[in-house]
């Protein structure tokens, strides 16, 4: 007898018998079910204690409250604060997704030093001490021969850590502190011209009823972006109007109750033009122009010289036939937006295009502000307001050694303060050139910007870095900057730092928010106040001596003294009753008037001023002009994009690594140009190779590109996907303030 | 031997040894399913230390004491270190596993990573604030008499799910004598039907599968 395969048959009948008699089929059948249900690959987040922190976000200058939820120990949300004054609850995507930044693969996880080549990326990691005592050496070193030759390049005006840096500076014997100009620059120098106050800004547009934007991206990161989406959405439902006046169809233009397409860089001729018919049909607020400006109408200097006012220069050189023809708006729409923003109920102008990343010619905020001082808005319910710059930092200036003063006494490398530019700060725009000229930069100190990525003038800006011998960075990611630095110190993010953040861009009201750790450092990083506090400390003399604090936390409690007590339990510290001086007492200058003209900037022999805003490139190679298309999907500033917003760009601006460009179809139709097809741009300062997005909302002969794309470093997420705006582009000098007023570029778009 | 017989007897040994093979694979999967999957299917894993409730328990007032709700109404689960340091900063007893309690995670302020015989699949939601605060459970009617025992059993943790074997119940069969020898989906199921509960979620208002699966 031979075992069979009927044998074989029935040792399975059997065993499938038997199995159906065991649990295994059933409870593997359940288990699979579960395993299926909860991968095991899925990131569950612990179970634990949830708590909230209350914090500022510090991603732009718009100082929005966050609340951040915990578990345990680890950050898993971050929310707008509910009834914070800036954004109520509201936060943009980048702030929604700043954990990725604290998480993320992009952080320096501890002290750096280079070892390779620059931007090889090779280094060596080194202690705090070890890192501390290099930049002291090197400090002290270059201080003995040429303090001035450090330079540093910052984010803020305000706060303690801008502060520490300006004394640092102070101390050391630089004048070559770098504070990145923005339209907030424009904005108080156009204060201190017009209104004779050094201060700040503030829009009260909650209550404004008529909103004549000339090109603001209200809606693409104006001012705080959150503040201004809400803002938006109280126009619509209270009757307000918004009308955008933009080259290009923008979010804001798209969601504004007009769109007004012009001339690219007109701007300022149709403010002017707009005032032509407000003074012509005696439409501007008599009391005020009358009882509190001065400049308005023509006047006899103390020199004996006739000025003309005002009033005669734009009824004379911005008729609305002259000013249609240079805009491209026609006289009756001119006629239209100067009545209904008269008749508007509580009207308001702003200037400042797009994020408002670019000073902008002082000459366009100067018109636009016109307009707000024709309808008597200043300092009134829903229009300009100025507020005090804040003032809680009482430290007094440091003392200087020789040395010190002897370094403070050169004149800075970038030409602010001079006494062309008076009221100029700082000048960024002119550091790539300066350096390239020849001017002295032995170490470069880089905090809290990325100078290699947002500073315009492609390869000029590269080869001033080239030029400088030893940069620091303090950056905690792996930016531009940092990853072609010599040492790189990391900070703490901003989830895991105290910092005071005061006077957020374009609030009507003062306020101090407070930044503090939500979680403890991740990685071996150091508040870069503690760095500055260190190395001073290190170094030894008179810079030792500027720094008595122990700490840079104890120097926070001892600046703010009674203030710390708010600020640590609410998160920000309010006077939410501030209202702003009343006419008679809200202008600095002598004449306490507001001045349409004075005679230190009278532009009655300088008419052309107006009319042409300066562009680079000549129009023969270059035919059409290149502006930047702004979005809230794509951060532009030294942050780049977390991965979960990358993810939001849509496929008509970036495809894989392709970076796409608006083009008008008419345009697209005289070059020969397809839909979605490669493209060869060239400007006065770069090229690239683009891709072709046809699109009607944008004026023929111009070329829109996004910004804040074609990083080269961060994280494989970010880098190397579409191209950088700033390569393209090259600072112009504004004639008044001196600061970058590029609103684009002459460029040529060549099929591929 | 006729043929006929001749075929006959090849038959009947041919019946038996096809038999004895269907018996041999029936036996042999029996054995398989009850003795050797149970085993196959569970990795026996031992806690950091051992601890013995019935010591605790005698100290303090309820597994409340330790097992507590938060403010917020959430529920703390097994507790934290910071709720043991207060007794625990120096050794308390000669134990072996006090020692290293105390060398290994008070000194160094290191979490103990306690495995959870009782941690249901994450789809699973579940409030203990529901079912004590508001429904007047007690713990014993889920958990067994944990409380009183003296050491902690080994932790079985299923191969494919990750999960405990608590929660399938030791019984491979899925038998139960007890209210805690069981805690799936059919048990919350059967128990939610016997006392009325109401059958949609708080939360979502959504029911059946949607009143623990959110």
């Amino acid at each position: 007898m031979k075992i069979g395969r009927r044998c074989f048959l029935s040792f399975l009948i059997g065993g499938a018998a038997g199995t159906a008699l065991t649990p295994l089929p059933w409870k593997l059948t359940d288990d699979l079910s579960i395993w299926t249900q909860t991968w095991p690959w899925t990131p569950v987040p612990p179970d634990g204690e949830i708590n909230y922190v209350n914090s500022t976000c510090m991603l732009c200058s718009g100082g929005c409250g966050i609340t951040v939820r915990k578990i345990d120990d680890r950050a898993v949300k971050i929310e707008g604060m509910k009834d914070h004054p800036v954004n109520n609850g509201g936060l943009c995507i980048m702030g929604l997704s700043g954990l990725q930044l604290l998480y993320g693969p992009r952080r320096v996880k501890e002290p750096m030093k280079r070892v390779g080549e620059r931007g090889e990326g090779r280094w060596e990691k080194i202690s705090w001490d070890a890192a501390i005592a290099e930049l002291a050496q090197k400090l002290n070193t270059v201080r003995g021969s040429s303090p001035e030759s450090v330079a540093c390049i910052t984010d803020e005006s305000f706060g303690t850590v801008p502060h520490l840096f300006k004394r640092f500076m102070a101390a050391y014997g630089s004048p070559n502190l770098m504070i990145t100009p923005t339209i907030q620059d424009s904005y108080e120098q156009t204060l201190k011209l017009m209104q004779g106050v050094d201060g700040i800004p503030g829009f009260d547009l909650e209550n404004s009823k008529f909103v004549l934007s000339f090109g603001c991206g209200i809606l693409e990161g104006w001012g705080s972006s959150s503040r201004m989406f809400q803002a938006h959405s109280r126009w619509t439902e209270t009757g307000g109007k918004l009308v955008q006046v933009e080259p290009r169809l923008s979010v804001t233009a798209a969601k504004a109750d007009k769109w007004v397409s012009l001339n690219p860089g007109t701007e300022a001729v149709l403010a002017l033009g707009i005032a032509q018919v407000i003074i012509k049909d005696g439409l501007y607020n008599k009391d005020f122009v009358e009882k509190h400006c001065a400049g308005f109408e023509d006047w006899e200097g103390e020199d004996g010289k006739k000025y003309q006012g005002f009033k005669n220069f734009v009824l004379e050189a911005f008729t609305p036939d002259t000013v249609a023809r240079l805009t491209g708006v026609s006289a009756n729409m001119i006629q239209d937006l100067a009545t209904n923003f008269v008749g508007a109920e509580k009207p308001i102008a702003l200037a400042g295009r797009g994020k408002g990343y670019t000073p902008g010619s002082l000459h366009e905020f100067m018109a636009v502000h016109a307009l707000n001082a024709l309808v008597g808005n200043i300092n009134q319910e829903g229009g300009v307001w100025t507020l005090d710059r804040p003032d809680y930092i009482g430290w007094g200036e440091p003392a200087q050694d020789p040395v010190a003063q002897k370094g403070n006494g050169t004149p800075r490398i970038d030409g602010a303060g001079t006494e062309r530019y008076a009221n100029t700060r700082s000048m960024v725009n002119t550091f790539a050139e300066a350096v390239n000229n020849g001017a002295a930069v032995e170490v470069l100190l880089v905090s809290g910007e990325n100078p290699c990525y947002t500073l315009r003038g492609g390869e000029a800006v590269k080869k001033a870095f080239e030029k400088i011998p030893y940069i620091v960075s303090f950056s905690p990611y792996m930016d531009e900057t940092a990853a072609g630095a010599d040492l790189i110190l990391p900070n703490h993010t901003y989830l895991e730092r105290y910092q005071d953040v005061p006077a957020p861009f374009g609030l009507p009201i003062p306020i101090i928010g407070m930044t503090r750790p939500v979680v403890k450092p991740q990685c071996d990083s150091k508040h870069v106040g503690d760095t500055l506090i260190l190395t001073a400390k290190k170094m030894g003399g008179s810079v030792r001596d500027a720094f008595g604090w122990e700490n840079y936390e104890a120097c926070l409690k001892e600046t703010l003294g009674d203030l710390w007590g708010t600020l640590e339990s609410d998160g920000f510290l309010v006077n939410a009753d501030y209202t702003p001086p009343a006419w008679d007492m809200a202008f600095g200058d002598e004449s306490k008037k507001f001045q349409f003209f004075n005679e230190s900037y009278a532009h009655g022999n300088n008419k052309d001023i107006f009319s042409q805003l300066r562009i680079e490139g000549d129009p023969g190679a270059f035919p059409l002009i290149l502006v930047p298309a702004e979005s809230m999907r794509i951060a532009s500033g030294p942050v780049a994009d977390t991965p979960f917003v990358m993810k939001t760009i849509p496929d008509n601006v970036l495809k894989d690594k392709e970076i796409f460009v608006e083009v008008n179809p008419a345009t697209a139709a005289a070059y020969g140009l397809r839909d979605g097809k490669s493209a060869a741009l060239s400007t006065p300062a770069g090229r690239a190779r683009v891709r072709v997005n046809l699109c009607e909302g944008i004026r023929p002969g111009m070329v829109a590109m996004a910004t804040g794309l074609g990083r080269s470093a961060n994280s494989r997420y970010i880098a190397n996907k579409g191209v950088n705006f700033n390569d393209l582009i090259r600072p112009v000098p504004d004639p008044i303030s001196g600061l970058d007023s590029a609103w684009g570029i002459r460029a040529k778009l060549e099929r591929a | 031997m006729s043929a006929i017989e001749e075929k006959k007897a090849k038959t009947d040994s041919g019946a038996g040894f096809i038999l004895l093979f269907f018996i041999l694979g029936l036996v042999s999967s029996l054995l398989t399913g009850w003795v050797a999957f149970p085993k196959l299917l569970y990795s026996q894993k031992s806690q950091p230390f051992d601890f013995n409730h019935a010591i605790h328990l005698d100290m303090v007032d309820g597994c409340e004491s330790c097992h507590f709700f938060r403010e917020d109404g959430t529920y703390a689960g097994v507790p934290k270190l910071a709720q043991c340091i207060d007794c625990h900063e120096e050794v308390q007893g000669g134990t072996e596993d006090e020692a290293i309690f105390v060398e290994e995670y008070v000194a160094n302020y290191r979490e103990v990573p306690w495995l959870i015989y009782s941690e249901q699949p994450d789809c699973v939601f579940f409030s203990h604030a529901a079912h004590v605060k508001s429904g007047g459970m007690d713990c014993v009617t889920c958990h067994g008499n944990i409380g009183t025992s003296t050491s902690l059993k080994p932790y079985e943790e299923n191969r494919i799910t990750g999960y405990s074997r608590d929660i399938w119940g030791k019984n491979i069969a899925g038998i139960k004598k007890n209210t805690w020898d069981r805690m799936k989906m059919d048990d919350c199921a059967a128990c939610h039907r016997e006392n009325g509960v109401k059958q949609n979620s708080v939360q979502t208002h959504k029911g059946a599968c949607f009143v623990c699966h959110k």
